[in-house]
């Protein structure tokens, strides 16, 4: 634990890159692989297990500091960071150099921390979770504590990227980056095998059901002209789904998030679409939620995700389909180096076009395509994305305007000549996203912010007018300067008319400029209506609370939205 | 009866004594705690304050300033009131404020610790009846280490600093904090440099007879300064500005109180920091509490609604004592609270600078 704790520390303690690189070389090098494969772990940010909610460990942490409830939980709200937090409050304990003989503990090496102390806890009842958590605190140094609160509570993220840590362990093996990082995507790294395997020059079992990187778009900031001539580009829909890739080789399928997470479980219809492909087939794409005739918005998509295994009733109330649109495989031969233009028209020849079949997507697919046929066929599960029909940039940016009514984000722009990259190098492949709906709306309560912003009010909820009232439409926590953040902090406590724990009831005074993505029906606020990725476009100084939105005005917007009336 | 100190539109004021003490508009007798900005404005009529503070006060209010001091633990009767300043511990002449009168006595602490600092003297307990507490750092996260390890651990970092060739910057207030600073610096490592706000105070702390290292002003080609084994220490308000860029390779750490917290840090971007403060932490402040025997306690200056409803449980007379310069829990007018403008320095907004002290070290 120390070890990794150390790490932690150093990676928090740097900004630079090659020095990020060489506390992790360095950790991998001296640490055992039984514990260098769980802190891999760690550190790409596997789905890790709460194993403690932190309703109880802050209840037992304030036992045992002797300290009432509250006043931890004013700590926390001070302090933003509830392992720091717990970690600062619980008392002292004699450290490794200063306890004499009969005193030292043992180091908890971080692989046997994490089964007995972690893992260990499941299902366990609550008064022995307590026993384990309040011996481990007698055992860690504080800065060890906080790295063990987060790993205990689920929420252990260090400040490297997936790719860092695979170049760090390139350059400790000898081998390609590239190799380590699609090792690391399929390979489970649990053991001490496992781990030197991973850095084995021979290839290894793992290699047989691995995806490839993802290859990520650039946000679009200019005029498409400076791209050059339309003819050289792609365009398709923007899909606003989950990016999956779905592998189907001689050793099974498998379908695989942009966590690298496996979702087989949670799409199993997408699994026995997959049954159908050609033996030795990657394909890119995106998992969409669709009714035969409705695209579902992704709040659906992302109900029907967060379910670890999707059951008959979930798959009927939410079915998925996997719209392909890159094959990165074929016949078992990597083809990314291919162009763009060849790859398709593989893909074109093994996975059907949705609307001459007429898919699970046909309400939608009558919008996007209008040639297509009436027939229902709601089996398909996977298609490939169509072009959008266009000659030129001008063409283009009116299909674009178009995006919101079809239930996409905007335009995809891919370089017809390039081959399928690692990462995201900037220029082949663009996100050409519709312009946001914007609304001005009123800041109505405001919470504390966390990590970076910690002790400044910077988690907003806005609302708009319905009447005398201000209904609730989005929370939005991004978008304003720093400066702003501190100056809207002072208004807020100047402002505040009452106090809920955290939350700080404010007379309307803040009008912001509101953007998102798109509107659809919710239940979830009080207006009835959900925003999509809102964020905050700008402060409107120069405007009065009561010159904000209406809820009249959002309904207006989800009617042009959703082209009804 | 009504309380002997109470809270006016210009301060605490002793209606009996007809003395205001920390007022924050100019009055006719100021009996001031200490220099900070936030407790010594200018332009009251007459200041008393501890005689070793006398030089400070003196740099801040400025030469026509009438300042009377008090020794410690002398007595000075007004119109039967009993006042007699003891040492706060916060930095070089800073007092707690002993006001009694028929039977009932008051302390007002202003800033203090109880850690020890060669610099000024060490805080002593008062007896008193009402106890008017600070409360900046009254939260049971803030638990300081011991200021010995931290002054280990900043030569430490200085002489590795040193040994690559790279000039370190120490950001810490200008006022107490560089000074004590200075006197933990193990000058054996290389030369020690003053930003012009830190050195004009160095200068009232030797007239006050406290010794320090020898500080040498930044020279005016001051790349390598030192050879590259310099420490250059500077209020933190210049590190946002180009003053710093002057001195090449940098290695910049802050010194504060507020360095115990990762997210402190992460805001301002600045990946060192060393835990020392002049303020007492969350435990010294409960010892405080208790030593003094108060069966009452004023919470200001801090976490004051928090402190006081801990101190209700513990079976005290608690209650917030609002002041005008309020600390972190609510930044309002905290422009002149040199506290919370050492915060904002280190988590917010740049704050103005010294325009004059960064001509003068031009």
């Amino acid at each position: 634990m120390k070890r990794f704790s150390d790490l932690y520390w150093k990676l928090d303690g740097t900004t630079s890159t090659n020095q990020k690189i060489e506390v992790l070389k360095e950790y991998f090098v001296s640490a055992p692989p039984e514990d260098a494969a769980c802190g891999l772990r760690v550190l790409c940010g596997a789905k890790q297990l709460r194993a403690v909610s932190t309703r109880s460990l802050r209840e037992w942490a304030a036992e045992f500091s002797e300290l009432p409830l509250w006043l931890v939980e004013e700590s926390y709200a001070h302090v933003g960071d509830l392992a720091e937090t717990l970690a600062l409050i619980l008392p002292d304990q004699p450290t490794r150099e200063t306890s004499n003989q009969n005193h030292i503990t043992e180091p908890l090496p971080l692989s046997r921390c994490f089964e007995e102390t972690i893992r260990g806890l499941k299902g366990k009842p609550d008064n022995h979770k307590r026993q384990v958590v309040e011996e481990t605190w007698k055992r860690l140094t504080p800065r060890e504590r906080i790295v063990w609160h987060k790993l205990l509570t689920g929420g252990c993220r260090v400040g490297v990227s997936r790719s860092l840590v695979a170049r760090a362990l390139a350059e400790m093996s000898g081998l390609e980056p590239a190799v380590l990082a699609e090792r690391m995507m399929a390979a489970t790294i649990e053991t001490a095998e496992d781990f030197q395997s991973l850095i084995s020059p021979k290839p290894t079992s793992a290699d047989s059901l691995r995806p490839y990187p993802f290859f990520l778009a650039s946000p679009m900031n200019s005029e498409p002209q400076e791209l050059g001539s339309a003819a050289d580009w792609h365009a398709e829909w923007k899909w606003d789904g989950m990016r999956a890739q779905v592998v189907r080789r001689s050793a099974g399928i498998s379908i695989w998030s942009r966590g690298e997470e496996r979702m087989n479980d949670a799409f199993p219809e997408i699994v026995e679409a997959a049954e159908y492909l050609p033996d030795g087939t990657v394909l890119d794409g995106e998992l969409l939620a669709a009714h035969p005739n409705n695209l579902l918005p992704f709040s659906m998509l992302s109900k029907r995700a967060s379910r670890k295994r999707a059951g008959k009733k979930i798959r009927t109330e939410i079915p998925a389909v996997f719209v392909a649109y890159d094959l990165l495989e074929t016949q078992g031969k990597d083809i990314r180096q291919e162009p763009l233009s060849l790859r398709r028209r593989k893909l074109l020849t093994i996975v059907p076009s949705a609307f001459q079949r007429q898919p699970a997507l046909s309400g939608v697919a009558a919008k996007l395509h209008h040639n297509s046929a009436e027939n229902e066929n709601s089996d398909i599960r996977m298609f490939h994305s169509p072009l959008v029909d266009a000659h030129s940039w001008d063409e283009l940016a009116l299909a674009r305007q178009q995006a919101r009514r079809r239930g996409v984000e905007g335009l995809m722009l891919k370089r017809i000549t390039s081959s399928y990259a690692h990462g995201r190098p900037r220029g082949d492949w663009w996100k050409w996203k519709v312009e946001p709906l914007e609304i001005d709306a009123v800041l109505h309560y405001a919470q504390a912010g966390h990590g970076r912003r910690a002790g400044l009010h910077t988690d907003y909820t806005l609302g708009v007018w319905d009447g005398n009232q201000l209904v609730t439409v989005a929370k939005a926590y991004s978008g304003l300067s720093d400066k702003e953040l501190i100056e809207i902090d002072k208004i807020i406590r100047s402002t505040t008319i009452e106090r809920h724990g955290p939350v700080r009831v404010v007379r309307p005074t803040l009008v912001f400029q509101l953007a998102f993505e798109n509107v659809s029906r919710s239940t979830r606020h009080k207006s009835g209506i959900a925003v999509r990725f809102p964020r905050i476009a700008r402060w409107r100084r120069d405007k009065l609370p009561h010159e904000a939105a209406t809820l009249s005005d959002l309904k207006a917007l989800l009617a042009q939205a959703t082209g009804e009336q | 009866m009504p309380d002997l100190l109470e809270i006016t539109p210009n301060g605490l004021f002793c209606a009996v004594g007809n003395f205001y003490i920390d007022p924050w508009r100019p009055v006719s007798h100021a009996v001031i705690t200490h220099a900070h900005a936030d407790h010594a404005r200018p332009g009251s009529d007459c200041y008393l304050c501890a005689a070793p503070g006398k030089h400070v006060l003196r740099t801040r209010m400025g030469n026509q300033a009438l300042i009377d001091t008090l020794k410690y633990n002398e007595h000075l009767s007004i119109n039967g009131v009993d006042i007699s300043l003891h040492p706060a511990g916060h930095l070089l002449g800073s007092s707690q404020v002993r006001v009694s009168y028929q039977g009932t006595t008051w302390v007002v602490t202003g800033d203090y610790k109880l850690q020890n600092d060669s610099t000024c003297d060490c805080f002593e307990s008062v007896p008193c009846d009402v106890f008017v507490t600070e409360s900046t750092f009254g939260l049971p996260v803030y638990r300081w280490p011991d200021p010995e390890t931290v002054a280990q651990e900043i030569n430490a970092w200085w002489r590795a600093n040193a040994d690559s060739g790279r000039t370190s910057v120490l950001l810490a207030y200008a006022l107490g904090k560089a000074q004590r600073l200075a006197s933990l610096l193990d000058p054996s490592i290389g030369p020690i440099y003053g930003h012009g706000a830190v050195m004009k105070l160095v200068e009232a702390y030797r007239a006050s007879g406290v010794r320090l290292p020898p500080i040498n002003r930044i020279p005016p080609r001051s790349r390598k300064i030192g050879g590259g084994r310099g420490i250059v220490i500077a209020p933190p308000s210049a590190a946002a500005t180009t003053w710093i860029n002057r001195f090449g390779e940098t290695s910049i750490a802050m010194v504060s109180g507020w360095m115990l917290l990762r997210g402190v840090r992460r805001r301002r971007g600045i990946p060192k920091g060393f835990i020392l403060s002049d303020h007492v932490d969350y435990p010294d402040l409960m010892q405080a509490v208790q030593s003094s025997g108060a069966q009452r306690v004023l919470v200001t200056h801090g976490f004051t609604d928090i402190v006081a409803r801990l101190l209700t449980e513990q079976g005290l007379e608690a209650e917030v004592l609002a002041t005008r310069f309020v600390g972190e829990t609510n930044p309002d007018d905290s422009d002149t609270d040199e506290d919370a403008s050492e915060l904002q320095a280190i988590t917010r907004e740049p704050i103005e600078t010294d325009n004059k002290d960064a001509e003068a070290a031009k």
